[in-house]
């Protein structure tokens, strides 16, 4: 007898809190817009915060609330923007996919240390601290940009050097904004040609400091009659918005400043 | 009538007890060191904005002429330290570590001298006379900090100052310019003391010593008692602790007052000027001289014999090293200022800081490279802090890029003192980790101020 009265108590109870559940997942349900969840599926998935919000389904979210554009994705690339317009049926041009380049080259074996750094191994510290390279432009290789970056695009070699890996960068420029030297660059891919310093500096004070970096000869600049490469002070910097076809730069260069790094994806 | 020490009545929070290493140099006399061929004068020796040059490349100069003035009201002039010609006027590297324009003279070895105005009748002259003659003369906090005095001087108005120390206490370890110069020219400090006492018209002026020099407190006690009282000067002996010798630590102990967060010694009433300050403007009053020279120690095991100097503003550091016989074999480590302290230079190119008031130098046996290790949560920095802020803390909230977080934990109080990392058994970079607690917060500030503008 008791066992038939806990069942008809507890099957009661579940009966009532089912049918009360049910009533209030109708009243109060919330409709999520179903693009969102499909728009979400197109999406690369890699969670970068490149776009500006924080993961792909925030993306998603405002993509489909026409909050931001549908070109913001740059994991995806011209891939997910074209999928993406279908989807949506907004048209949108496919921008090219930016890289990030290190604009120094001095690893221990090109550039001066001023002295042991043994401090906080991360960049912006070292800097504030002047840091411990000799030039005070130059890449202090303590990895404060291989560490945000969200796939390990960048790599920071035995002798203390970052290197980006164009291959695998997805252009967010999430090491561009950290880097407290500002050495790093978003580029376009197509860009191969690149002067890889960013000293102030003076031509005699570069080549105590650094047997790479820009000395202001302006031999590259004169090579392609300023096009392409412009001189500001004693620093050559390139012009990214043209391309630069003329490959004579390179060999000219007398402190080899000037390098061919293809961005391009390796196929 | 004779001055006696008197202990200091209160107790500053926290400090260490590093080996204090002043024997090596504590008896020698300063020695003045002959005039450099060349000197490097640093434009940024101040807090506060950098001084404009005012010579080009080429210029004759003579010693005390203005060879930089200041760049705003928190700024200071720079003075030829000797005569000579102007080489070049460029950046360079300076004893504090970081680059700054400098002015590169050549001596020409007469060291003639523009004349000197003293203002003998300082006595009747209004307090802003004496303010503009300190700020002309170039004078800026000896001690280390370098904040031009002109400005300490010059109280806005609402604040009044009622008490005056003048800081004997070096508590910097192996350091002995500041000891040196109240043994053998106590006069110079006990006028500038009674300069400045005129110019805020306080009525008391503590001269405070740590109780470890007691060869300074009995000099300092002598000139005071030959002085008479109508100067009510009095000399206090404080305990040996770093960091005695910090502004709001020595205000605490003597006066028992606490200035507050983000506040500065003028909120209590209180003025602290260096006696080195002290002698300066003792000299720009009296003699019209500006400040072109200071007592530096060389001191440590990396140099042969180490001695106290009287030298030029400008003097290239390795002179002074030279003079000092040179380095050892196996030096290591340069520091600018005291051990605990200083900043480490890459080399001995820069030329001597106004501020610059030792060069420590270390052999290799004695200089360790560590690794920072996870905080062990002894809370030996929390004890230690004179601040009485949590080290530990801040440096992991610092750690996390939670620059918001370590502000709460008010960071912008540190005075980078270092007895948090002297104490941390882990190793941690901790004072590294409060001056980038501090860079980030004072940025964030500015970037607020201009938003909100």
């Amino acid at each position: 007898m008791p066992s038939v009265i806990a069942i008809i108590v507890l099957g009661g109870t579940g009966l009532v809190c089912g049918a009360a559940l049910a009533f209030a997942a109708k009243v109060f349900e919330v409709k999520e817009d179903p693009r969102i969840q499909a728009i979400l599926d197109l999406l690369p998935g890699a969670n970068c915060g490149a776009c500006g919000v924080p993961g792909c389904a925030e993306y998603a979210k405002a993509v489909a609330q026409q909050k931001l554009p549908i070109d913001l994705c740059k994991r995806g690339g011209a891939e997910t923007l074209a999928k993406l317009s279908i989807y949506l049926g907004v048209k949108a041009e496919a921008k090219e996919r930016r890289v990030a380049i290190v604009l120094c080259q001095g690893d221990n074996t090109k550039a001066s240390r001023r002295g042991v750094y043994n401090g906080i191994a991360d960049c912006a510290a070292a800097h504030a601290m002047g840091g411990d390279k000799g030039c005070r432009y130059g890449c202090l290789g303590l990895g404060s940009c291989a560490r945000v970056c969200p796939v390990n695009a960048i790599e920071i070699t035995p002798n203390r050097l970052a290197v980006v890996h164009p291959e695998i960068c997805i252009g967010c420029g999430l090491c561009a904004q950290t880097c407290p030297r500002a050495l790093i660059k978003l580029v376009p891919e197509s860009r191969r040609i690149h002067v890889l310093c960013r000293s102030k500096d003076r031509g005699p004070v570069v080549k105590k400091l650094c047997s790479v970096g820009c000395i202001g000869c302006t031999l590259c600049a004169k090579t392609l009659g300023n096009q392409g490469i412009r001189m500001e002070g004693p620093l050559a910097v390139v012009d990214y918005s043209v391309q630069i076809e003329n490959d004579e730069v390179i060999t000219k260069c007398p402190q080899h400043s000037i390098a061919n790094r293809p961005g391009r994806r390796l196929a | 009538m004779k001055v006696q020490a008197v202990r200091a009545p209160f107790a500053a929070r926290g400090g260490v007890h590093p080996p204090y290493g002043k024997d090596a140099t504590a008896s020698l006399p300063v020695e003045t060191l002959p005039l450099p061929k060349r000197l490097v004068v640093s434009l940024a020796q101040h807090l506060g904005a950098p001084s404009k040059p005012t010579v080009k490349k080429g210029d004759k100069v003579l010693k005390g002429e203005v060879i930089a003035e200041a760049g705003g009201f928190v700024s200071s002039s720079v003075h030829a330290p000797t005569s000579g010609t102007v080489k070049t006027v460029d950046e360079m590297m300076t004893a504090t570590g970081r680059p700054a324009t400098c002015v590169e003279i050549e001596a020409d070895g007469a060291d003639a001298s523009v004349d000197f105005s003293p203002l003998l009748n300082w006595n009747e002259l209004p307090s802003k006379a004496l303010v503009n003659r300190i700020a002309g003369a170039g004078i800026i906090g000896m001690g280390g900090a370098g904040f031009p005095t002109h400005v300490k001087l010059s109280p806005p108005p609402g604040k009044t100052i009622d008490t005056l120390i003048i800081n004997g206490a070096e508590c910097e370890p192996r350091l002995t310019a500041d000891h040196r110069l109240m043994v053998e020219q106590p006069g110079r400090i006990l006028a500038g003391a009674r300069i400045i006492k005129r110019i805020l018209g306080v009525k008391c002026v503590w001269i405070a010593i740590e109780d470890n020099k007691p060869e300074a407190i009995a000099s300092m006690e002598k000139i005071a008692g030959e002085a008479g009282s109508e100067d009510n000067v009095r000399i206090v002996a404080l305990p040996t602790l770093y960091p005695q010798g910090a502004e709001k630590q020595l205000i605490c102990s003597i006066t028992g007052r606490e200035v507050p967060s983000g506040g500065l010694p003028m909120d209590v009433g209180a003025l602290v000027e260096n006696v080195g300050t002290a002698a300066a403007i003792a000299d720009a009053i009296l003699e019209g001289k500006p400040l072109i020279e200071r007592i530096v120690t060389v001191t440590g095991d990396g140099v042969r014999s180490s001695k106290n100097f009287l030298a030029r503003v400008g003097t290239p550091l390795h002179d002074l090293v030279a003079a000092a016989g040179g380095l050892v074999n196996d030096a290591a480590k340069i520091i600018s200022g005291g051990p605990m302290m200083g900043i480490a230079l890459e080399g001995l190119e820069a030329g001597l800081n106004k501020t610059t008031s030792g060069l420590v130098i270390l052999r290799s046996n004695d200089v360790c490279y560590f690794s920072s290790m996870p905080c062990i949560a002894c809370g030996r920095c929390v004890e230690a802090c004179p601040m009485g802020l949590m080290p530990c803390t801040i440096s992991e909230r610092v750690e996390a890029e939670d620059y918001v977080g370590a502000e709460g934990f008010d960071v912008l109080d540190c005075i980078e003192c270092g007895c948090c990392a002297y104490e941390c058994p882990a190793h941690r970079p901790l004072v590294q980790h409060m001056r980038l607690g501090k860079a980030q917060a004072m940025a964030r500030r500015k970037r607020e101020a201009t938003k909100s503008a």
